[in-house]
Parts: C-alpha cells; sequence; structure tokens
C-alpha cells in the first residue's frame, strides 16, 4: 500500500489523519480509492471525470507525479495545492 | 435592518444596516475563497452558498449562522465518469414550495434540491437534451444564471444560459423547450441572426405580480416578454447603453425594470465615468437616470450579473449592487437617492437582501 499524505483541509475530511495506506498500482487509483474511502472527500481531489483538479499537484516520493504514474508499497503520495491564485 | 450577503472573489461578506447610510460588517465567511452566490432562504432562513475553490472545485454549504459551522451540501457534481465536469455555481434561488431550491451552474445545469439545500440532484432533462452539443459558452462559460420561479405555480420555470438562450418548463422541469423568439444576437453575422440559438442572455426577472411578464438583459439589448418567455420585445431604447449585465424588478410594480448600462460589450465599465441605474416605470417605455447620490465623475466600475439585487417585500423596494472595485452602494427609496453601503471589499460577484 502507498502511504497518501494531506494536509488541511483535506486532512480534516480524511478523519482528521495525514497519512494513510491506500491501495493502487497508479495515483489516479490510488487517488480514487482514496476519496472512495472517504466520502467527505469525494470530489476535492479528483474531478467528476477521474482527472485530478487542475490546481492540485500530487508529489510521489517528492518529485512530481502523474495521474499514471505507478506507485508501490514503499511509495509516498504527497497531495498539495499548487502555487496559484489571484 | 437590512441584511445584505456580499459574495465576493475573497469571500462572504455579511452586512446589516439600514438604508441611507452605510452597513456594518458582521461576519465574513469563506476567507480567501471566491463565494459565487449566497441567499438567506426566505422561507427557512437558512443560508446557502456557492464557492469555487481554485483547488477543490465548486461546492454548495449551507448555515443557519455564517458565523457557525458551513456543512457541504451534497450531490452538487455531474455524473461521474462523463467527459464533463461542473465549473461553477453561479445561482441559487428559492422555490415555490418549503425547501425547494434550485441552483444553476457551468455547464448549463440546474440542480434542485428538496430539503433546503442539503442533498441536491441533478436535473436530467435538461442534462440530457439533444440539442446540448450545439450549446456554445459565452465569455464566463456555459454558465446557467438566470432561475425565474412562477410565483404560486411550482411546475412553471424559466432559466437562461449563456449562450444558449431561454429555456421554460410547465411539468415541474421534466421537458423543456426554448423560449427565444424575439432575441437577436447582434454579436452574430446579421444572416444569422434570425434563427440562432446562440443567444447571450445575461439576466432574467420576473414581475411577481404579473408572472408572465419578464425581463432581460441581453448581451446587447435590454428585452420584454408579456407571455412568460415565448416571445421578446426589445426595449433598450433611450438607454445610453443597452449593453450591461443585471436587471431588477420592484416586485410591486410590473411595469418597473432597473438596468445599469455598460459603454460596450468590449468596454465594460459605466459609461462616461458616471455610476448610473437605470429605471423604466412603463414597461420600458423610456428610461430614466437614478443616479441621485452615486459616482459623477471618474467612476469606470463594473457591476456583474449576480451583482443587483432588490428585497422582495414591503415598499419601497429597496435596491443594491456592488462592483468589482469593491464598493457597495444601496437605495432605500426605489433608486430616488443612492448611499454608499460599503467599500474597499474585495471585487464584488454578487449582491442578496433580506429585510
Amino acid at each position: 500500500m502507498a502511504t497518501v499524505r494531506v494536509r488541511e483541509p483535506l486532512r480534516k475530511l480524511a478523519g482528521g489523519r495525514s497519512d494513510h495506506e491506500i491501495d493502487g498500482s497508479t495515483v489516479v487509483a490510488v487517488l480514487g480509492e482514496f476519496e472512495r474511502m472517504h466520502p467527505a472527500l469525494s470530489g476535492w481531489v479528483l474531478d467528476e471525470r477521474g482527472h485530478i483538479r487542475r490546481h492540485i499537484n500530487v508529489f510521489v516520493n517528492a518529485e512530481r507525479g502523474r495521474e499514471d504514474t505507478t506507485v508501490g508499497p514503499a511509495d509516498r503520495i504527497d497531495i498539495l495545492p499548487a502555487i496559484s491564485g489571484g | 435592518m437590512t441584511e445584505l450577503l456580499v459574495a465576493t472573489k475573497k469571500g462572504l461578506c455579511v452586512l446589516e444596516g439600514d438604508p441611507g447610510a452605510p452597513f456594518a460588517l458582521k461576519a465574513r465567511a469563506f476567507a480567501g475563497e471566491p463565494v459565487e452566490y449566497a441567499l438567506r432562504c426566505p422561507r427557512s432562513g437558512r443560508l446557502v452558498a456557492s464557492v469555487t475553490s481554485a483547488f477543490h472545485g465548486p461546492k454548495i454549504w449551507y448555515a443557519d449562522d455564517a458565523t457557525g459551522e458551513w456543512e457541504q451540501a451534497s450531490g452538487v457534481a455531474l455524473p461521474e465518469g462523463g467527459d464533463a465536469a461542473l465549473q461553477r455555481i453561479w445561482v441559487i434561488v428559492a422555490g415555490e414550495t418549503d425547501g425547494l431550491l434550485y441552483a444553476g451552474g457551468d455547464p448549463g445545469v440546474l440542480f434542485e434540491s428538496r430539503d433546503g439545500g442539503t442533498t441536491w440532484e441533478l436535473n436530467r432533462a435538461l442534462w440530457d437534451h439533444p440539442s446540448r452539443t450545439d450549446w456554445q459558452p459565452g465569455g464566463g462559460g456555459l454558465c446557467l444564471h438566470s432561475i425565474v420561479p412562477w410565483p404560486g405555480q411550482p411546475d412553471r420555470l424559466a432559466v437562461a444560459i449563456s449562450a444558449a438562450g431561454v429555456w421554460l418548463t410547465d411539468d415541474g422541469a421534466k421537458t423543456w423547450r426554448r423560449g427565444n423568439a424575439g432575441l437577436v444576437g447582434r454579436y452574430l453575422p446579421e444572416e444569422d441572426q434570425a434563427d440562432s440559438d446562440t443567444l447571450c442572455v445575461h439576466s432574467l426577472q420576473r414581475a411577481p405580480l404579473q408572472p408572465e411578464r419578464i425581463f432581460m438583459q441581453f448581451h446587447g439589448g435590454v428585452y420584454r416578454s408579456d407571455d412568460a418567455g415565448e416571445t421578446w420585445t426589445e426595449i433598450g431604447s433611450g438607454l445610453p447603453s443597452d449593453f450591461g449585465f443585471p436587471i431588477a424588478v420592484d416586485p410591486t410594480d410590473p411595469d418597473s425594470a432597473f438596468v445599469i448600462p455598460l459603454n460596450a460589450d468590449m468596454d465594460r465599465v459605466t459609461s462616461e465615468g458616471r455610476m448610473r441605474v437605470y429605471e423604466t416605470r412603463d414597461a420600458g417605455a423610456s428610461w430614466s437616470a437614478r443616479d441621485a447620490g452615486l459616482p459623477e465623475r471618474d467612476a469606470y466600475l463594473t457591476v456583474l450579473r449576480q451583482a443587483f439585487c432588490r428585497t422582495d417585500d414591503g415598499s419601497p423596494v429597496e435596491l443594491y449592487f456592488g462592483a468589482t472595485s469593491g464598493d457597495v452602494f444601496g437605495s432605500g427609496d426605489g433608486g430616488e437617492s443612492w448611499c454608499q453601503v460599503a467599500d474597499r471589499l474585495p471585487p464584488v460577484h454578487s449582491v442578496t437582501a433580506i429585510r
């Protein structure tokens, strides 16, 4: 299982924990399972099409990850807001 | 005492006060988040707000107290696994039965709630309409921005989409038909203007005492319908510009409408550097400036489509509007005189009022 790490406001929606052990072989599969395990998170990371939201950045072991980036049991996925806004 | 819900680019500001003087800021919610629209439901008193997080997408929230805990509503999403994602909720409107609310958004979608905003359901009839593939978005997206219920008849509803025109239902939103006859898109080639359905409606308001009458601010043109939106008559003659975004009506006078003319679609600021509201009391036959107390010079403001509102009950009607400059103005006497209600707020997306 990969480890998904989140900060606020996602941490609150994910039961108040920062780290979560999640099954999945790609980034998007892990994130989809993460939202299914925590229904309050539904739509906060992935949109209805199943894509990572535009201004969400995902890092796998501190390197930028994409939806199809493969992940393994020892990997850590950080979900962070992008540097954007106005 | 009047309460204003001012939705801004950086949070929701709740103001309270009496017409003729500045209002007090009583609460700020959703700090830093773009709040598109906020409504205090007239029947339940519940606050309902649409917020489009740049990071986490559009959501609807509800609360009894703006300073308290806001709960996220469920069901505000498009069908999973499709090729579209919800972009924004533009407007929330109370329906004609207890607990009934509507929300309109981009891409041209209508949501319905029957429990006061806790849960929502996509209106499939409009979502699955076979003409949808031909709908063209306006500059702000394919936004369903206007929802006008029919007083006392919950099955009758008109909505407007930029730029897919007016849509009407008489069966509780089970079926929809267009209501565009008479609308002319001057932004189209001349040979296409008569029969195109690419119609950029900017705002609709129904006259509550004469519900078959609806006023419209169009993308170049002000219109009136006297047959519940089936056909439209141009009434913008006499305005300094017939371009603008919002429109308001006095609920006690079906011949009334108020618009805020902007220079043109290529220069979306108040004309001649003056902030003026224009009023008709003869259903559009003539228009008069209502600008006492408003900035008279060097005022190049933009008032967005949801940023002009009126109170629903009592006479005289109170009117309020906010600009992207962060200024909010109000009138307690139906537009005869105006006062600055607030300034230095973030850019104003929408204003709603209840007293």
